[in-house]
């Protein structure tokens, strides 16, 4: 498939860690070392379920030094497509499944003379493989990490017995919250900010960056958007010569493979670019939810992203 | 295979030559009868037995030589290696990475045993039996980055990719076509590319960067390039310009034949795992004019790019004023019949 190398792994343990997240481990299933990767990458799994195949990415979490096993941590939504709900529901250890080479799309900069992180919820993940390069390399980090209750703050506890006095931990229902300016403004020059949260977390973050004038190239951030659901449409492929539906459920790119066709993806979030496509002809309304397109590309209707966006209309023509 | 490793130098006297054997694996360039710059990527994997294209770092009959050449240039100019302090990562990234493949594909000339970070490595060409500690740069005699390309052909520029771009910043650099990593260091793909012509105006940094920034682990890959170089030299660098560059003046039609060379450097790029950089090695290898007519298919097709190739070009490469005696020389190996498609020899 066009998303590049993979590993045939099985699933060694799944454990429950609190309400909603479990985590899974792989081990290749040749018994075979897994390559080395770099705080922040990410591995897309692939899922079979009932006859679906779905593809998606989750942050690496285990010692990137470590070749023996990957880990990762799924949040359960149970108003998601269903991919989280898979993974909970379906896999257990011994299964076999394929997931991908590691891909970092929120690699640390590692010219900082400060690594300031601030997760929320499911967030954590990246940062638990950074942190370890981190302690590695002796590099200087400070984590702060919003969890609705201690109960979900996945890892808190062990973060904070491992690294005393470079993490907090803040907890909504404990009307704790981040006291952003005070934090942004006070850190040491040549400190990179890092985000991984949910949306609402993410933007605050990164427009009070912006308002107290923290320079962009210092700031990083990174969004997994699961495609989101819509009305079904029709696509004309006009390099295939096939017309296909996308469902309700399905995602553009999808529906894509599914009609056989092989697209570049990388991702399958939105973040990183490779799946974009040139749009031949649309009567419609293009739905972009990428991260990826610049403004007068999007208002230019040649390109879409068909990992996350949509189609509303009579008409779409796409060059694949 | 066991390669006989030359004794030759690379200035002075020039002693350098290609035995048969390496001119039948010699990296022709160009797989049709003209050239134009493109984005001429393919996956780095082994083609053809025997050819450049099978090892991950190809070992030749030049090597023991070659690194010769590398400790007197930086004998005399120590800035050829450099390593901006956030790149030491991505420098036992390529230890690793160069040391594990020559291991692995040429058994009889290296060994690597490791024992966790307890690493011996054996080079056997070079009389090297190195014991140290990975991650530990007390224990080896120079930084990992130039430790390893002392022992490795080619210029290898480390970049590190951020911002949505690819930034040299390290480098071993003694072979290059002329430019300098003291100059662009710590440049971008579009600052340290500015000096080409047309490529930009055609959009293909654009599209090459977009295709470096997605290279990933365990995918490599590669593109040749080229240009002319009077005398087998390694170091065309802008800094021994005054050496090098008169020389470009010293083609007879007598002379070229023996003196005028094909450069071709093989590129290729690794995605570094613990680091996120990118490594870019670029292979430089040699042929002289009288030994690429040897083969008829090439003589025929590089007398055609050359006569057709836009002055523009030729004058980035350096040999627009010796145009004319090249093609004097290359005509009389083209007469004129087709030549097959692919850059092998028929």
């Amino acid at each position: 498939m066009s998303g590049g190398a993979n590993f045939q792994v099985t699933v060694f343990e799944v454990t429950p860690v609190n309400d909603l997240i479990t985590r899974f481990s792989f081990v290749r299933s040749d018994g075979g070392e897994l390559p080395r990767f770099s705080g922040g990458a990410h591995t897309v799994v692939e899922m079979h379920d009932e006859g679906k195949r779905r593809l998606n990415p989750y942050s690496l979490m285990s010692d990137p030094a470590d070749t023996r096993a990957y880990s990762i941590s799924v949040r359960r939504d149970d108003a998601g497509r269903g991919g989280s709900l898979f993974m909970h529901r379906q896999v257990k250890p011994g299964m076999e499944m394929t997931i991908s080479a590691p891909v970092n799309l929120f690699a640390l900069d590692l010219r900082a003379r400060k690594h300031l992180m601030i997760a929320g919820g499911i967030g954590i993940t990246p940062f638990m493989a950074q942190i370890r390069q981190l302690s590695m390399m002796g590099g200087r980090f400070e984590l702060h990490y919003a969890a609705r209750s201690p109960d979900l703050a996945a890892y808190a506890d062990t973060l904070l017995a491992a690294h005393p006095g470079r993490v907090r931990t803040y907890f909504d229902e404990q009307g704790q919250k981040i006291d952003l300016e005070a934090l942004l403004d006070g850190q040491p020059l040549g400190t990179h900010l890092y985000v991984c949260g949910p949306k609402g977390l993410m933007n605050w973050v990164l427009e009070t960056a912006t308002q107290l004038g923290w320079p962009r190239e210092a700031v990083h951030s990174e969004e997994f958007l699961a495609p989101p659901s819509g009305k079904p449409f029709e696509v004309r492929l006009a390099a295939s010569n096939k017309s296909v539906t996308v469902d309700e459920h399905q995602s553009l790119l999808e529906a894509i493979e599914e009609a056989g066709v092989d697209a570049p993806y990388l991702c399958r979030g939105g973040a990183c670019g490779q799946c974009e496509t040139r749009v031949l002809e649309h009567e419609g309304t293009l739905i972009h939810n990428d991260h990826w397109l610049t403004e007068e590309q999007r208002a230019s209707g040649e390109r879409i992203m068909p990992c996350v966006s949509r189609f509303e209309g009579r008409t779409l023509v796409l060059d694949r | 295979m066991t390669i006989v490793f030359k004794e030759e130098s690379f200035r002075d006297d020039f002693t350098y030559s290609n035995s048969d054997w390496a001119i039948q694996r010699f990296p022709f360039p160009f797989d049709k009868d003209s050239y134009m710059y493109s984005v001429n990527m393919e996956r780095h994997v082994p083609v053809q037995a025997g050819s450049v294209f099978e090892a991950a770092f190809d070992v030749d009959e030049h090597y023991v030589s070659e690194m010769r050449d590398r400790a007197l240039v930086l004998a005399e100019d120590p800035l050829r290696c450099q390593s901006l302090p956030h790149m030491t990562l991505a420098g036992w990234d390529v230890l690793e990475l160069i040391m594990t493949s020559k291991a692995a594909d040429y058994p009889e000339h290296f060994e690597l045993h490791r024992d966790g970070d307890t690493w011996r490595w054996i080079n056997r060409p070079l009389g090297i039996d190195q014991s140290f500690t990975f991650l530990d740069e007390t224990t080896l005699p120079y930084g990992p980055l130039e430790y390893i390309t002392r022992q490795a052909q080619g210029d290898f520029a480390v970049l590190d990719q951020r911002d949505d771009n690819l930034w040299m910043d390290a480098g071993m650099v003694t072979t290059q076509a002329d430019w300098s990593l003291d100059f662009d260091i710590g440049m971008n793909f579009f600052e340290w590319h500015a000096p080409v012509p047309k490529a930009h105006e055609m959009g293909i940094f654009q599209r090459a960067l977009q295709y470096l920034l997605n290279i990933r682990q365990g995918e490599p890959a590669r593109r040749l390039n080229w240009t002319m170089t009077v005398n087998p030299l390694l170091d065309t660098s802008p800094e021994n310009y005054h050496k090098w560059g008169v020389m470009r003046g010293e083609l007879t039609p007598e002379n070229i034949g023996q003196k005028l060379h094909l450069r071709v450097e093989l590129q290729t790029f690794y995605r570094l795992p613990r680091s996120n950089g990118l490594l870019f090695p670029i292979r430089c290898y040699l042929i002289s004019l009288q030994d690429l007519v040897t083969v008829p298919k090439w003589g025929r097709r590089l007398h055609r790019v050359i006569r057709d190739l836009p002055e523009e070009l030729a004058t980035y490469k350096g040999f627009i004023d010796n145009r004319p005696l090249i093609l004097e020389y290359l005509s009389k190996y083209d007469d004129g019949a087709p030549t097959s498609p692919g850059i092998f020899p028929d």
